[in-house]
């Protein structure tokens, strides 16, 4: 057993002293320190719950982003350098995760032992997501007009919020096993926006 | 080595007080500008006619002699064989992509190159692009040091946003061959957006419309206390004014073939007709109307033009701006209504065409009390003195394109998506599809194409030692690392076994490390002392940097030494020291060896105790749990 690992010190790659393993900087000497493995709440100060608010996962972000971009140690040795482009590597792909509903939901699962798969462009196995899908997705292909298309984006979208709602209050009762569900719905709804979006520039600069 | 000569001509290292400050040059297409900024007051560095733009353009005399700016241009009619311009729309091009350029390009190509890197031929001299861009950082570097008095090595330099990862390295080497440490690539229209809002202390979201030249690049971009996000960029890195200009000279041709009859034109001719429409384009910006002569066999030919009409052929360039500025849009995740205000860069949007279609395409009048000719530069030296001396604003940019990977029938897979904000690293796996394949082809695109061919090839490798195993058994890890200059590296390991390969991706149309190092002997920066030089600082700092961790850990935990071993550490820094003055970079290396020797116990013994007093901060509870859960 590493009795270090369980104190949570290591040794800091400048001065060789004790670090705490979650430091971003070496309190003695100084030095810039790697991004180590937390994941993303931890890495951007946040709880890590479902429900977060926004603003302040901005705040966060780009606090921690001004004293770790690469822009700050410009005049400094390579391997600051380096250690400053993995950690500012790990909050853009923290804060990507984390400000996203969808992939938030995702990377809560996967977090807490209850993975999904949402890449998998396997087929909807839930039949009733399946009708509704089909239903809208003919819907738009039939719109042609902008205020056709900019109605159905709207009922979307009230659609996505709602679908949101659920996946909070699943997680708030502890049900992953419904958020999980939901969150492959939210991932058809969010998809189904996007197209709504370029149909829209579409029809809308046609003459 | 005891100590260094310096033939005539070579420049020592410089020491920190006579260091200029690090500049901000915007190399562009047609017009290059230097700026400096101190204490956050920028200067664009002028001409002694006040001028701060010089134009991009290099004049190669037989004898070997290199202008460049006004005195260059003014060459092009005479002798327009030995003048270059519009170089930057060949870097990072290969021979192949000359097929769609053909016919729009003011070059003479050396028709021996096959296959690599485009080769210019000159005055009798074949030129790469990186060779003429360096030709230019060179009077920018030397405008800026005559300016100051001082020596200056460092830029940050910037490039238009939807350049591609070849024409971005291209730019770099040209800097490195002029003698300049790029500190930062900066994105065109991020510099403008950092200069305009640093000035404006603005807030919220907006646009920079950069229509120039050669480039278009539009950005979208949030704004608030001091950072600078950029939302969504997109653009053409072959769209600008030259267009437009190639238009109202083919136009001007074809009316004098009716007139004079059909005949062959030179190449003098062709540039001379090119600059005579300009000069009708520029004009037609504040008049009218007007009149233009050209020249073909002697004999000179006039041609009215409306700006109706030039309007009229300048529409198809004009209509591609907007269709890109509304994918960006629709990229940003946002409702054209938001944006709150729209920069013009570039001396195109001169043109009312362009601001009429600007405000039609955002639905409000672009912001004017900016200089669109000096903002780009004025950015880019902000962001100099931000590197430099520090600064508490942020620059978070993003990937102008997508970055893949070819997969079985000639598909792109995807593994960085455009629009992703840098510095950022993204991991894709791969299979075999043969049994017992040990060897696997990886070719690195960019683009957002679905088919191979229609993107840009940006590099070939092998990853070879993979296990032998079944089809589809092995799991090849490509992960794509772009960094805050927007530079890409690649990396691939087989992830059943763990067989790693770390291979340096040799861009396909890049220099190779010898022809490098070539330039770098026959240019003036002297290669080996670049070379050296450049080693040599690199050491230092990094020495620089252990002593002071040294001196840090001292001052918390000198008790943990006798006075012995504190004399050898003390003795080792010393040492340090002095190898730093002495100007050899291997006896810094040794120097850092020892002192690491030297501070080996007085680390363990510094661990031990930051262990116990971790452990000793713990509840007995927590231990337990840390310990069991081990
Ligand atoms: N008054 C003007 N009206 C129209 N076009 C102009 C005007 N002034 C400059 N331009 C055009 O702007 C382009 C150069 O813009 P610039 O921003 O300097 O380019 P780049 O960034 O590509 O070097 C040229 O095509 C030039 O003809
Ligand atoms: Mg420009």
């Amino acid at each position: 057993m590493n009795v270090s690992a369980v104190a949570a010190v290591i040794p800091c790659w400048s001065c060789k002293g004790p670090v705490a393993t979650r430091a971003l900087f070496c309190s003695v000497c100084g030095a810039v320190q790697g991004p180590g493995t937390i994941d993303h709440y931890t890495r951007l100060g946040m709880a890590a719950t479902f429900d977060i608010d926004l603003d302040v996962l901005q705040r966060q972000y780009f606090g921690f982003q001004r004293r770790l971009h690469p822009d700050r140690f410009a005049a400094k040795s390579a391997k600051e350098k380096a250690l400053s482009q993995s950690q500012a590597t790990a909050l853009n792909e923290a804060y990507e995760t984390l400000k996203d509903p969808l992939k938030r939901a995702a990377y809560l699962l996967k977090l807490w032992g209850h993975p999904v798969d949402l890449t998998a462009c396997g087929t909807i196995n839930d039949r009733e997501l399946l009708m509704e899908q089909m239903e809208k997705r003919e819907a738009l292909s039939e719109a042609t007009t902008p205020e056709q298309v900019a109605k159905l984006a709207m009922e979307n979208e009230s659609e996505v919020i709602a679908c949101q709602c659920h996946i909070s209050a699943a997680f708030n009762a502890g049900n992953l096993e419904e958020a999980g569900h939901l969150a492959i719905r939210l991932k058809y709804l969010v998809k189904l926006a996007d197209e709504a979006r370029s149909k829209k520039t579409r029809v809308t600069r046609l003459p | 080595m005891l100590f260094q000569l310096h033939e005539p001509g070579e420049t020592p290292a410089p020491h920190e007080s006579e260091r200029g400050h690090a500049v901000g040059i915007d190399l562009g297409t047609t017009n290059s500008v230097v700026a400096v900024s101190r204490d956050g007051e920028t200067e664009v560095l002028r001409d002694a006619e006040g001028k701060g733009l010089i134009p991009s353009v290099v004049y190669y005399a037989d004898d070997g002699a290199v202008t460049v700016g006004q005195d260059a241009r003014r060459m092009l009619l005479e002798q327009p064989d030995h003048v270059v311009s519009s170089i930057k729309r060949l870097m990072g091009r290969g021979v192949e992509d000359l097929k769609t350029l053909a016919g729009t390009l003011p070059f003479k190509l050396d028709v021996a190159a096959d296959g690599g890197m485009v080769r210019l031929a000159v005055a009798g001299r074949t030129l790469t692009p990186v060779e003429v861009s360096a030709d230019i950082l060179r009077a920018l570097r030397a405008r800026a040091e005559k300016a100051q008095g001082k020596a200056v090595d460092r830029a940050v330099v910037t490039v238009p946003a939807y350049f591609d990862d070849g024409a971005r390295l291209a730019t770099k080497d040209a800097a490195r061959l002029a003698g300049l440490e790029v500190l930062r690539l900066v994105n065109e229209p991020t510099a403008a957006a950092l200069a305009y809002g640093l000035d404006n202390s603005s807030e919220g979201l907006y646009a920079v419309f950069d229509l120039g030249g050669g480039t278009f690049d539009v950005s979208i971009l949030r704004m608030e206390k001091g950072v600078f996000q950029v939302k969504a960029t997109g653009g053409d890195a072959a769209l600008g004014g030259d267009d437009i200009d190639h238009a109202i000279a083919e136009h001007f041709l074809a009316e004098r073939a009716v007139e004079h009859g059909e005949v062959s034109i030179t190449e003098g001719e062709a540039k001379q007709a090119l600059a005579a429409a300009r000069v009708a384009k520029e004009c037609l910006s504040h008049s009218e109307t007007g009149t233009w002569v050209i020249e073909v066999d002697g004999i000179p030919s006039r041609h009215s033009l409306t700006r109706a009409r030039l309007e009229e052929m300048a529409a198809p360039w004009v209509d591609r701006t907007a269709a890109i500025c509304h994918a960006v849009i629709e990229d940003a995740g946002i409702d054209v209504s938001e944006i709150q205000g729209v920069v013009l860069v570039g001396g195109s949007t001169r043109m009312p065409l362009v601001r009429r279609k600007v405000t039609e395409i955002f639905g409000r009048e672009p912001l004017s009390n900016i200089n669109p000719d000096e903002v780009v530069a004025v950015g880019a030296a902000l962001q100099a003195e931000a590197l430099t001396a520090g600064s508490d604003t942020l620059l978070l940019d993003v990937t102008p394109l997508s970055l893949g990977i070819e997969t079985m029938g000639n598909i792109v897979e995807k593994v960085i998506p455009r629009n992703t904000p840098i510095p950022v690293a993204m991991a894709q796996e791969f299979t075999t599809y043969q049994d017992g394949q040990t060897a696997m082809s990886i070719h690195v695109v960019q683009g957002e194409r679905e088919m191979v061919d229609q993107n840009r090839s940006l590099a070939r490798f092998v990853l070879r030692g993979i296990p032998n195993m079944a089809a589809g058994a092995a799991r090849i890890r490509v992960t794509f690392t772009v960094d805050a200059d927007g530079l890409l590296t690649v990396t691939a390991s087989e992830a059943t076994t763990g067989v790693e390969q770390q291979v340096a991706v040799k861009p396909s149309y890049g220099l190779t490390d010898d022809e490098m190092a070539t330039m770098l002997r026959d240019s003036l920066v002297h290669a080996k002392d670049d070379m050296t030089n450049r080693l040599f600082a690199e050491t230092v700092v990094e020495a620089r940097r252990s002593v002071l961790a040294v001196q840090a850990a001292l001052k918390v935990d000198s008790d943990l030494l006798s006075d012995d071993e504190r004399k050898d550490i003390d003795g080792a820094m010393a040492q340090v020291d002095r190898m730093i003055a002495s100007n050899d970079r291997d006896s810094v290396t040794a120097a850092m060896e020892s002192l690491e020797a030297a501070t080996k116990v007085f680390a363990e013994r510094r661990m031990d105790r930051g262990i116990r007093a971790a452990l000793a901060g713990m509840t007995v509870e927590k231990l337990d749990d840390a310990l069991g859960g081990d």
